[in-house]
């Protein structure tokens, strides 16, 4: 028998397909590609032939390992410390770089912290990599909730009968419709250390009081710049998506809710609120999409530093791609992004499901 | 009939049209230009009088933004459509060659004697191409800020040492006068800082790579003279000398000119705006950090690709091109190095006494080539971000022996990019 979808169902087949053909031409079979070239060696341009490699730029890439330092010490058995009192521990290259222990080899150090006397070291192939990859899901983590429940308060504040208020929607959209590129030129003027805007602002505010912050030169304030900056240029999008959610809501049920009495907050939680389930649901399913997509801001405003602090997964896809002419590499990191989406997408479905 | 009668008109039509293209064979060429109006102009002038002057070939141009240009030139050579005549960055010609996309120049070396040594790229052994100009860096400063801080003026033959160059800036930062001492242009982390800022460790005695084996990195990248002066870049930014890779990209257009910064690290191409706005400003020869000074060249040249059908044809309009009249043309139109000390005298800026003699000189005496080998790309890549990681504070001996790692491993899953 055959099945209704493919059967009774031609004409919604013959719309589809256009954009289908598209869609596998453009993202399924580079995608398709991508899974090959992270198996090879295959390089953007180079006259040597291609070879299989197997796992190899997946062991390259997320390779870790654990090291403890002992203390140096001299002749005595006594601890060799510096005129601060600083402990000194041997460095970690001739760890990485001695042949009694191959399997850290080219490896470096991620972070480490002190237990006792002794160090302990986490070592990773690419420390980079995993600067990117947690890069990455603080900028989503972040991102998510604030720029959703902010779009969400837009939404209710323009959602009246008010004089002009497609001026305030106006408003709102616009930076959506300004490119990505251009804000980002726009931003790294206003974050300017010197004299930007925002500066000059705080320090106006604080009577000078405040000192000039260098914020997308220093380290621990560049990738909260960064999503501030991605937070309000997109805000104004999802706001029309919940605008939409919210005009869906029947009026009769916010008068049944006036007739009984309910507070404003009531009528949100018990009304608005469920109205706008699968809303909510699309807003999370993009924000993070789009969180995990993090790179023309990148490229323009950091470059991936101060010292790593902006490096996303998307940005050293490319930059390995093409700028180092790993194409292997850079196709490697495409798919473990896509594995990690795809988790998560799951998972944000599982959670959000009907009950 | 009334198809024959289509028919034969077509064919009619087509000879016509035909006759004076059979008797010249086209050439393509490719150019990274596009959006530039008076290089485009020179160039389309130097292809029209080529065309003009044989009846055998005929080139045509096709132009496409810098930015974009490496990448279409792999995305063309991928798909087999390169032209014939190719344009290409002097350090990445190697890259390129390697990779089978030139062909060595099909014209005898001798024919480009007398031209700066930057502007000839040799791969292998062979010349693959050749440049219409090179471009040189100096330190720009004001006759008056030398003055008023007290410091003698560097030649070419006792340039600053390293003592006198942070004493310099060590003055201009007590002056109180400028935002910075010195500026660099650390926003600008694409070909600048392998170009502008390789040469420093050169001159401290270390090297992006080795080059007597250009197989590998350790000693030249990470050795004591690269430590000194990994040191010495670090203390730059810590010791607020120079604005670090925050800084707002038009200070390196105009920061000097508005005096926010004593002293200017920078091109040639900037000179002549310079000069415009500032009467008294001097082009100083890089200092010498005690194995010379140094500055880089190479710039883009001209090549054959390997597929082109016609190479002795491609070799015809570089040989035209590369005639003193055109070489000065560019050069009073952009304000580049001409090659040639004849195409110099012919130049306003560049004759002798000539406002931008200085740079010709600086080509001449300083210049050293960026590291010769197809793996240049990617080396440049790793010591630009080693350079930017030092300026934000990383140690120095871990960023650096990172960077050597990063670059063997690199020769070493590329076969070691050809070099016996």
């Amino acid at each position: 028998m055959t099945s209704k979808l493919t059967l009774s169902n031609r004409t919604g087949w013959t719309f589809a397909l256009p954009g289908l053909a598209l869609i596998v031409t453009f993202i399924v079979l580079p995608f398709l590609f991508a899974i090959g070239l992270s198996l090879t060696n295959q390089r953007l341009l180079s006259p040597n032939a291609t070879q299989f490699v197997a796992s190899e730029n997946y062991r390259q890439l997320l390779g870790l390992g654990v090291v403890t330092l002992e203390p140096e010490r001299d002749d005595a058995g006594e601890v060799v410390r510096d005129e601060a009192g600083e402990i000194q521990y041997p460095r970690l290259r001739e760890i990485t770089r001695s042949e009694a222990y191959p399997q850290y080899r080219g490896m470096r150090e991620w972070f480490r912290w002190q237990s006792g006397e002794n160090v302990i070291v986490v070592i990773a192939s690419d420390v980079v990599f995993m600067k990117a990859l947690v890069n990455t899901f603080l900028f989503v983590l972040v991102v998510a909730p604030v720029q959703g429940g902010l779009a969400l308060m837009l939404a209710l504040l323009i959602n009246q009968k008010l004089r002009g208020i497609n001026i305030f929607r106006t408003i709102y959209f616009m930076p959506v419709v300004v490119s990505i590129v251009v804000v980002s030129l726009l931003w790294r003027f206003i974050y300017d250390g010197q004299n930007g805007l925002l500066n000059s602002i705080l320090q106006g505010l604080t009577f000078g009081l405040f000192q000039p912050v260098d914020w997308l030169g220093n380290p621990s304030t560049a990738l909260p710049a960064v999503m501030a900056m991605s937070i309000w240029q997109a805000v104004g999008f999802h706001m029309v998506i919940w605008l939409a959610g919210l005009q869906m809501i029947s009026p009769t049920l916010y008068e049944a809710a006036a007739i009984e009495g309910a507070s404003k907050w009531q009528t949100f939680r018990y009304v608005t609120w469920p109205g706008l389930r699968n809303t909510a649901v699309l807003v999370l399913v993009v924000i993070t999409m789009q969180g995990f997509a993090l790179f023309a801001q990148i490229d323009v405003m950091t470059n991936g530093g101060p010292l790593d602090s902006t490096q996303t997964l998307v940005f050293q896809a490319v930059e390995r791609g093409y700028g180092k002419q790993d194409i292997s590499g850079g196709s490697t990191i495409s798919v473990i992004l896509f594995a990690i989406v795809l988790a998560i997408s799951l998972t944000q479905r599982w959670l959000t499901r009907e009950r | 009939m009334n198809l024959t009668k289509h028919l034969a008109g077509v064919v009619i039509a087509s000879t016509c049209l035909c006759v004076p293209a059979l008797a010249q064979t086209k050439l393509t060429m490719w150019y990274h230009g596009a959006g530039n109006e008076v290089e485009s102009r020179t160039l389309n002038q130097i292809v029209s009088d080529f065309n003009a002057s044989q009846s055998d070939w005929a080139v045509t141009i096709e132009s496409f933004p810098e930015k974009s240009y490496n990448d279409s030139v792999a995305a063309a050579a991928l798909a087999g459509n390169l032209p014939d005549i190719l344009d290409v960055d002097g350090p990445v010609m190697p890259n390129w060659a390697w990779a089978g996309y030139l062909q060595p120049l099909p014209i005898d070396e001798s024919e480009f004697a007398d031209f700066l040594p930057g502007t000839k790229g040799v791969w292998d052994g062979k010349l693959y191409s050749v440049g219409l100009w090179d471009a040189a860096v100096a330190l720009f400063a004001r006759q008056s800020t030398l003055d008023e801080l007290g410091l003698r003026t560097p030649t070419l033959d006792k340039p600053w040492s390293r003592e006198e160059f942070m004493a310099a800036l060590d003055a201009a930062k007590a002056s109180g006068k400028y935002e910075f001492a010195l500026d660099l242009g650390m926003n600008d982390q694409a070909e600048w800082y392998s170009y502008a800022f390789s040469p420093f460790l050169q001159s401290f005695g270390g090297d992006i790579v080795d080059r007597s084996t250009y197989k590998t990195a350790e000693g030249a990248l990470n050795g004591e003279a690269a430590q000194a002066f990994g040191k010495w870049w670090q203390s730059l930014f810590t010791g607020g000398y120079a604005p670090g890779t925050s800084e707002d990209p038009a200070d390196q257009q105009t920061g000097f000119i508005d005096g926010k910064f004593a002293f200017q690290w920078n091109g040639n191409w900037r000179a002549v705006a310079t000069m415009e706005a500032v009467d008294d400003v001097v082009f100083l020869p890089a200092p010498d950090f005690g194995a010379g000074n140094k500055i880089g060249a190479g710039s883009w040249q001209f090549g054959v690709s390997a597929k082109s059908k016609h190479p002795e044809g491609a070799a015809e309009f570089i040989k035209f091109a590369a005639q003193d009249k055109y070489l000065a043309a560019f050069s009073d139109g952009i304000g580049l190095i001409p090659p040639t000390p004849s195409a110099a005298k012919m130049t306003k800026n560049y004759k002798d006494g000539g406002p931008l003699a200085v740079f010709f000189d600086l080509s001449k005496a300083q210049a050293l080539v960026r590291p010769v080998t197809p793996g240049y790309v990617v080396q440049a890549k790793v010591f630009t971000k080693a350079l930017a990681d030092i300026a934000n504070g990383a140690d120095v001996a871990d960023t650096l022996d990172a960077a050597v790692d990063e670059i063997d491993a690199d020769i070493e899953s590329n076969g070691g990019y050809g070099h016996r």
